[in-house]
């Protein structure tokens, strides 16, 4: 299925691509995939997030736009934009947006998904981004592969790979890190999500899943550890408020006490000056 | 005699059931239809040769997989559209507690091929899979509990399981066919996140046998519950009896200051509400107690080291409420 060398040419106007990785489910990868482009926005940048979970997308509504329809322009299907205030700009791409009811199963076997991904690797007009992050579904098959060869030619930066600090989940990720090398995909680093929860009336914090996983694992594989972030429940508060927020979700996000830890972990993975794809 | 089959895996020669050479087009009938290779859709289509020489008619494994699993009572599959909320840690703990009845013959059936967790979960990570004349023999964690899953046919530990979906359909085949599950009371399988080729595989392979129902795990949060709805509707479209929902790490009490925190919070009234919503059994709610994650790091049973713990009792209830809901009392 590898006809077309070369890049899609949806990808023409964008600048890097990152992935959002793990074996495991559940441990964060859309929270991290939502804060990267909450980050980046912030900072400044134009950025596209694609979601291809293709049976469970959760993207639309950590962004707040559910309702949101896909629509055909010339150059392509137009994702969806989020609101941001002239901070940055942000468009999002999801399943979700075309499944009827948001309780609709998507009953589907590989080569229909596989099908799924290479549409929105090079139906999506994405136009001018400086980032595109993918955020993908737990595991190490069609999803992952299809999305490896799609990017074969696109020469992407890397993937952030996220672990929650419990030996079950390191065990997975490790299988997503070993994933990695078999298809080159660079490792930007392993953040460890979930790391703690701080009691909000003793200020105790308490490790739910213990701590301290993702830095063993990522001097295990020998790659960058990006650092933690602790378990806050007034970012799925913030989620699930934002309709009835007065500002929007990036300076929402800005405000929180998770910025300053995730602004560090961006921080880290931009000082690193990867050169843009075009 | 018996010989180990680690080398399956190794080797990679576990055949695919078939593999196609490009994505299904819009209006495929279905590569398993009786019209593969002969509708419409199927001209110029490059899978059109692959389809054609697929064995037509209904699956000859069918009635083997039924003859196998002949000897099994109740089958339960733990289900949810979202990961990371607690199947294989349920699974795991509904085994501990089902096989504590020692009449009982319990087996824990692991079908998350890229992700296995169960034999971290049950403690026996380093064990090998043996074949027999009576077909693949399974980990016996203790008399009356026996597990399978991909993890114990690995090379190395963390080895990557990079598999297309027909070829994890070809391995779950197999553990229905091929392992030796003797008699059993209960067979729990623990499933994947989503709703794709394990679930839809296993459903076919087992559709003669029958299936009990599923028990599908959820967490509070409106994120995970709009997954967990994707699941359900699948459930009801694939002829899946639903036993219940069980609602996992609801509420956290700080061992510091015992207040409570919601650390999920329930913004669109969490499990029970949907379960109310959609009509379906509530089994009860788990509390989050860090304990249970370290028991099922080490591979102890949560429930024999804290007895007396909110947890323990929820899980127990809970597997009491299941219990009621296959009639088995």
């Amino acid at each position: 299925m590898d006809e077309e060398e070369g890049p899609a040419k949806s990808l023409e106007g964008v600048k890097h691509i990152i992935l959002i990785l793990s074996g495991k489910g559940g441990v964060g990868k859309s929270s991290i995939t939502t804060q990267t482009a909450l980050s980046l926005c912030k900072l400044g940048y134009r950025v596209g997030v694609l979601d291809i979970d293709l049976t469970g997308p959760s993207l639309p509504r950590m962004f707040g736009i559910e309702n949101s329809s896909i629509y055909q322009g010339s150059e392509g299907w137009i994702p969806v934009k989020v609101e941001t205030n002239g901070i940055g700009s942000l468009y999002v791409m999801s399943l979700g947006f075309l499944i009827g009811d948001r309780g609709d199963s998507v009953i589907w076997r590989g080569p229909k998904k596989t099908a799924m991904i290479k549409q929105f690797m090079n139906d999506v007009s994405w136009g001018e981004v400086d980032y595109l992050l993918i955020d993908t579904p737990p595991g190490t098959s069609d999803e992952h592969i299809s999305i490896a060869e799609q990017l074969r030619w696109s020469e992407p930066d890397g993937a952030i790979v996220v672990t929650t600090p419990q030996g079950v989940a390191a065990a997975d990720v490790k299988k997503e890190l070993n994933f990695c090398k078999k298809v080159a995909l660079r490792v930007l680093g392993v953040v460890e999500n979930m790391s703690g929860f701080i009691c909000p009336h003793c200020s105790e914090c308490t490790s739910i899943f213990s701590s301290g996983g993702g830095k063993i694992l990522a001097d295990e594989f020998s790659v960058p550890y990006l650092g933690n972030i602790p378990i806050d429940p007034t970012f799925v508060e913030m989620i699930e408020n934002q309709a009835n927020a007065k500002e929007t979700l990036v300076e929402a996000y800005s405000k929180s006490e998770l910025y300053p830890l995730y602004k560090e972990i961006m921080k880290n993975i931009l000082d690193r000056n990867l050169p843009s794809r075009i | 005699m018996t010989t180990e089959v680690t080398s399956l895996v190794k080797e990679q020669i576990l055949p695919s059931e078939y593999e196609l050479k490009e994505p299904e087009p819009e209006h495929c009938p279905g590569p398993e239809s009786e019209m593969a290779g002969k509708a419409d859709a199927c001209d110029g289509c490059a899978n059109k040769e692959i389809c054609e020489s697929l064995p037509k008619g209904p699956d000859p494994d069918i009635p083997l997989i039924t003859e196998n699993l002949s000897g099994i009572k109740h089958k339960i599959l733990v289900l949810s559209g979202k990961g990371g909320v607690g199947k294989s840690t349920f699974t795991s703990m509904l085994s501990w507690a089902l096989s504590a009845d020692e009449d009982l013959q319990v087996g824990a059936m692991d079908l998350d091929i890229c992700g296995p967790s169960l034999p971290h979960m049950l403690g026996c990570v380093d064990e090998v899979i043996h074949e027999s004349n009576f077909g693949w023999s399974p980990v016996y964690v203790a008399d009356n509990l026996a597990t399978m899953s991909i993890q114990f046919m690995l090379p190395e530990d963390d080895s990557a399981i990079i598999w297309r979906g027909s070829k994890k359909n070809a391995l779950i085949k197999k553990f229905l066919k091929d392992v030796d599950w003797d008699e059993l009371d209960y067979l729990i399988i623990d499933t994947p996140p989503g709703t794709s080729d394990e679930h839809i595989s296993v459903n076919k392979f087992m559709n003669e046998s029958g299936i009990d129902g599923a028990l599908v795990v959820t967490t509070p949060q409106e994120v995970a519950l709009l997954d967990v709805r994707k699941e359900i509707d699948f459930c009801r479209k694939a002829g899946i009896n639903i036993l219940g929902l069980v609602e996992n790490m609801s509420g956290f009490v700080c061992p510091g200051c015992k207040h409570e925190s919601q650390i999920f919070k329930p913004t669109t009234g969490g499990g029970e509400a949907l379960c109310k919503e959609l009509g379906i059994n509530f089994l009860g709610s788990v509390p989050l107690d860090p304990r249970i994650g370290k028991c099922c790091d080490s591979g102890q049973s949560f429930l024999d080291e804290y007895p007396d713990s909110p947890a323990s009792l929820a899980v127990l209830n809970v597997v009491e409420a299941l219990r009621d809901a296959v009639n088995d009392v």
